[in-house]
């Protein structure tokens, strides 16, 4: 027989959680900044959709808009989506070998092993945009 | 009691494919667009490489997939940040987002020249 | 040598007297080998035998003397006061707990949880003990041994603001025993516990933020055992929508 288990009541305190818990303490801030990451990650490409979409209404619209996104206002953006990019590859990679099992016959690859071939591998794919897309 | 979720591992699925396309390739793109010479990635140019399918398939893939990434964030971070009450109509209005963003980009990517 | 003086700040809640959570200062002496939990038992027995905290083993193995130590999840036993010395020490009990008593908190909801995962051995059917011991490899056992080590101590849901926001997930340490059981050859009850972990309460709450694991005394790594179910989990399911045909 499956006894019931006893139910007891007692006061407990249950404490509020300030809106600021995340400004508290700098993990937890660094934490918000990696996911606040992929919305300049978002913003970054919707501008890059738009100029992509300038190729087919001519070469002057897509010149006017290469000189707008050199103006002031947009080199900032860009040096802030660049740091936050940066950010969530660097964090991306390092949890990369938690996340990832990989097994080399019986072995298991350690994740600093895993997080070393993988930024190699963002160098390189770097590499090959750069390449293909500039001249 | 505890019921499998059927939906979560689709928008997870989305959101690591994603993640990984915005390591691999946004801070190079932004580079390209915002600090080097306009010519660099000048008009003749890019229209000869997006006559390339493969760079059509590689443009649609790097635009889509991180809007996806960028949904499934937002709407954790924000439930985190006390958003909680909106859960529901949060994920409706950020998924469908990033699957408007999506058909958007199909299409500009399709009527490339 | 002289003894060095330290201030304790101690979070008091007696609920037949107050409504809300007071602080309260202790000034103590204390010798070099000192911790947390030491500095605790003078007060009790020597200076005020009202404050009420959880202890047992004093050797980082019982897992019940948990507390906030200057706002991070520790356990007071291995919080050497050296460490904090000259500064003030404020001892808090976990956050995101209910408070009992002053540094006693309510941890109903861990234990709930942690049954929910079914936390041992599940078979289909028992072998019959003549048949001896279930055996297993030396790779086997290194295959779970590291997510066997929690001891409860529930520090990991205290540096975890899921739980603290949604205090419906099941949170770092039962998913990292389920992955613990999930991942031993003896054990046949992954599909139970599936039901449990992969449902909105489970895996998918988690943002990765990473600081159960960092937190953990015992290197369990929950957000390892969490991020690890959530692929195998999200491949299962692209196999079952990819093929269908295949088995369920």
């Amino acid at each position: 027989m499956k006894q019931p288990e006893p139910e007891y009541t007692y006061p407990t305190y249950h404490r509020p959680i300030p809106a600021t818990w995340w400004l508290r303490d700098r993990k937890y801030f660094l934490f918000m900044m990696r996911e606040l990451s992929s919305f300049f990650i978002a913003v970054f490409l919707l501008i890059y959709l738009y100029g992509l979409s300038l190729l087919s209404k001519g070469q002057a619209a897509y010149g006017q808009f290469q000189e707008t996104l050199r103006s002031g206002g947009f080199t900032l953006f860009f040096v802030v989506a660049f740091i936050f990019a940066v950010y969530h590859s660097w964090t991306w990679w390092s949890i990369m070998g938690k996340v990832q099992v990989v097994r080399l016959g019986d072995h298991k690859v350690p994740e600093r092993v895993i997080t070393a071939v993988a930024l190699a591998g963002w160098v390189v794919a770097s590499a090959v945009v750069l390449f293909v897309f500039t001249r | 009691m505890y019921e499998v979720n059927k939906t979560e591992p689709f928008w997870w699925g989305l959101f690591s494919l994603g993640g990984v396309v915005a390591a691999l390739f946004v801070p190079i793109h932004i580079i390209m667009v915002g600090f080097l010479s306009a010519e660099a990635v000048g008009y003749h140019q890019m229209v000869a490489l997006v006559g390339n399918p493969l760079i059509k398939l590689y443009l649609f893939t790097l635009v889509s997939l991180p809007l996806f990434h960028a949904a499934h964030r937002l709407r954790f971070a924000l439930k985190d940040l006390g958003l909680k009450v909106a859960g529901g109509l949060l994920g409706v209005f950020l998924y469908g987002g990033a699957v408007f963003g999506t058909m958007v980009a199909a299409y500009i990517v399709a009527t490339l020249p | 040598m002289s003894a060095k003086k330290i201030t304790m700040r101690v979070t008091r809640y007696r609920p037949e007297q107050e409504d809300a959570p007071t602080e309260q200062a202790y000034e103590l002496e204390f010798p070099d080998d000192w911790v947390v939990l030491d500095a605790l038992n003078y007060i009790k027995d020597d200076v005020d035998g009202t404050l009420t905290f959880r202890w047992s083993c004093r050797m980082g193995i019982c897992g019940s003397c948990g507390m906030m130590v200057n706002g991070e999840p520790k356990l007071t036993c291995a919080a050497f006061l050296r460490d904090y010395y000259p500064a003030e020490i404020r001892v808090e009990p976990l956050q995101y707990f209910p408070i009992i008593r002053d540094l006693v908190i309510d941890m109903t909801d861990f234990l709930h949880k942690l049954k929910a995962i079914t936390p041992w051995i599940v078979r289909d059917e028992e072998k019959p003990l003549a048949e001896g011991e279930y055996l297993q490899t030396p790779a086997q056992l290194a295959d779970y041994k590291q997510f066997s080590m929690c001891i409860n101590c529930m520090l990991c849901y205290s540096a975890c603001p899921v739980y603290g926001h949604e205090p419906e997930f099941i949170g770092p340490a039962a998913i990292a025993l389920a992955h613990r059981y999930n991942l031993d050859s003896r054990d046949e009850g992954q599909e139970a516990r599936q039901q449990v972990i992969a449902s909105s309460e489970g895996i998918w709450d988690c943002t990765l933020v990473g600081e159960c694991t960092e937190v953990c005394p015992k290197r369990v790594d929950p957000a390892m055992a969490i991020q690890r179910t959530k692929v195998a989990t999200t491949t299962e399911w692209a196999k079952s929508m990819l093929m269908p045909w295949g088995k369920q």
